[in-house]
């Protein structure tokens, strides 16, 4: 299994006596797209939180590149694992371009500073993610506090933010749940392009008709359980369980 | 007893602005360095506190914090300097001065840690997992993240704070220490007028006060430009 990225075994998340995740199974391989869906409560959350050691799993193992999650590693690994919040969670005491650079910054080779090197190695970072902003139409926002944003853009910033330390896969959490209306299509628009990219990506959201266009696999989960997965055809126009086909005249009335 | 108030506190000023010179400066810097120092202390105490590992260091480290606030806290600050400067350092020949900046940072410290804990706590939880989730260690985050908003928070606490140590610091002629105080006493000795030198003393420290409450205006302004 050398291909997958990602790899959920026997996932089992309690808090307390409550069972959130009982028994999940994922493989991601590379450059799929994974969009999980389920009904508020159902532990999606949760099982996206514990693929980047956001919550630690009661038992059952998490692998990334064939290796192991442990407390040792899970820093180092963090870095090639993007996670974009509900909230963004930008950092309100640095400005966009700040935010974007920090972590690239933070985990590159030490530079005594105002060196020759330190300059370049800062301009070079600057450059590239000035670059990346302008791609995601944020060029004229690098000097502005995260704060004068408006939600479609800070949204844009925080996924920027993950891509700058070059990740091999992209977990996203609700990523337009927190946004008006107005400002999903930007962000979607922004996630499809890193799908059209061949970015392996795993989305947790409640937009059914982007993960039908996005996702290679969609995966339906309730009350912690994955209850069916299949392509976005199979799960749209052929639900088996009879769960899954209330949930979705639910949501898609 | 009030006659000509006015003349007598310029003749006092004046024929003793040298000596008085001297003593507000000593006020200031044992304000000033015992505040630095306070701060340092407090922040190392309240990344030990905020540490959320329940390893056995990090336990060590919190039973050190809890037990240093606990006494710097519970007892006078007069009393944590005359043990520091007569029981300890005083024998050992350290400068009176030196022993009131440190006797005012050590106590300083254990409030500025309280203050520091509450700010860290507010900071909303989902910064820190931002943090986590960008591969930045427990430290690293704090650094980076968490601290500077902290700081930024607590400023108007810790303006207090800085106040409520000027004022303390009026007790530091116990362990022979001239600041303002002591040079007023020491004027009143020689005098025996005790109406003005005091009157005086009570009005430089509001002047005092109410330049670092300008000060601290001021700094807020500039630090919440952005709104927060």
């Amino acid at each position: 299994m050398e291909n997958n990225v990602i790899e959920v075994k026997n996932l089992v998340k309690k808090f307390g006596k409550l069972t959130v995740l009982d028994d999940v199974c994922i493989d991601v391989k590379k450059g799929e797209v994974i969009a999980i869906i389920g009904s508020s409560g159902s532990g999606k959350s949760t099982l996206i939180r514990c693929m980047n050691g956001l919550e630690t799993s009661t038992s059952g193992d998490v692998l990334f590149n064939g290796e192991l999650l442990t407390k040792g590693n899970i820093n180092k690994k963090r870095q090639k694992i993007g996670f974009v919040f509900q909230s963004f969670n930008l950092f309100p005491n640095m400005n966009v371009l700040k935010n974007v650079t920090v972590a690239p910054k933070t985990h590159g080779k030490f530079q005594f500073p105002f060196t020759q090197k330190w300059k370049k190695a800062k301009q070079e970072l600057n450059e590239k993610a000035l670059e990346m902003l302008e791609k995601f139409g944020l060029g004229d926002k690098a000097k502005e506090n995260p704060n004068n944003l408006s939600g479609g853009q800070k949204q844009r910033v925080a996924i920027v933010r993950a891509l700058m330390s070059d990740p091999e896969i992209m977990l996203f959490d609700e990523p337009t749940s927190a946004l008006d209306p107005e400002m999903v299509k930007e962000v979607l628009d922004a996630i499809k392009s890193l799908a059209d990219k061949g970015m392996t990506m795993v989305i947790v959201t409640h937009e059914m008709k982007f993960a039908k266009s996005v996702a290679d696999k969609i995966i339906y989960i309730d009350k912690g359980k994955i209850i069916e997965s299949g392509t976005p055809e199979q799960i749209f126009n052929n639900p088996q369980c009879e769960r899954l086909k209330e949930f979705l005249s639910k949501i898609l009335d | 007893m009030w006659d000509n108030f006015w003349s007598r506190s310029w003749t006092v000023l004046t024929e003793n602005s040298s000596f008085l010179w001297d003593a507000l400066q000593n006020t200031l810097i044992i304000t000033f360095a015992g505040f630095a120092l306070g701060l340092v202390i407090g922040t190392i105490l309240a990344i030990i506190n905020a540490n959320p590992s329940k390893g056995i260091f990090s336990r060590i480290a919190k039973g050190f914090a809890w037990t240093y606030i606990l006494i710097l806290r519970g007892t006078p600050i007069v009393v944590q300097m005359l043990i520091l400067f007569f029981v300890f350092l005083g024998p050992q020949g350290v400068e009176a001065l030196n022993v009131a900046i440190l006797a005012f940072g050590l106590n300083s410290g254990a409030r500025s840690a309280e203050i520091l804990r509450g700010a860290i706590g507010s900071i909303d939880k989902g910064q820190l997992e931002a943090g986590r989730a960008l591969g930045f260690s427990n430290f690293r985050t704090m650094q980076k993240v968490v601290l500077p908003q902290a700081y930024k928070n607590a400023i108007p606490a810790l303006g207090n704070e800085i106040i409520a140590l000027l004022l303390a610091t009026s007790v530091v002629g116990f362990i022979t220490v001239i600041d303002i105080t002591r040079g007023m006493q020491l004027i009143v000795a020689r005098t025996f007028d005790v109406l003005v030198p005091y009157m005086l003393l009570a009005f430089i420290y509001l002047v005092l006060v109410y330049i670092l409450t300008l000060v601290l205006k001021f700094f807020e302004k500039v630090v919440f430009k952005h709104g927060k």
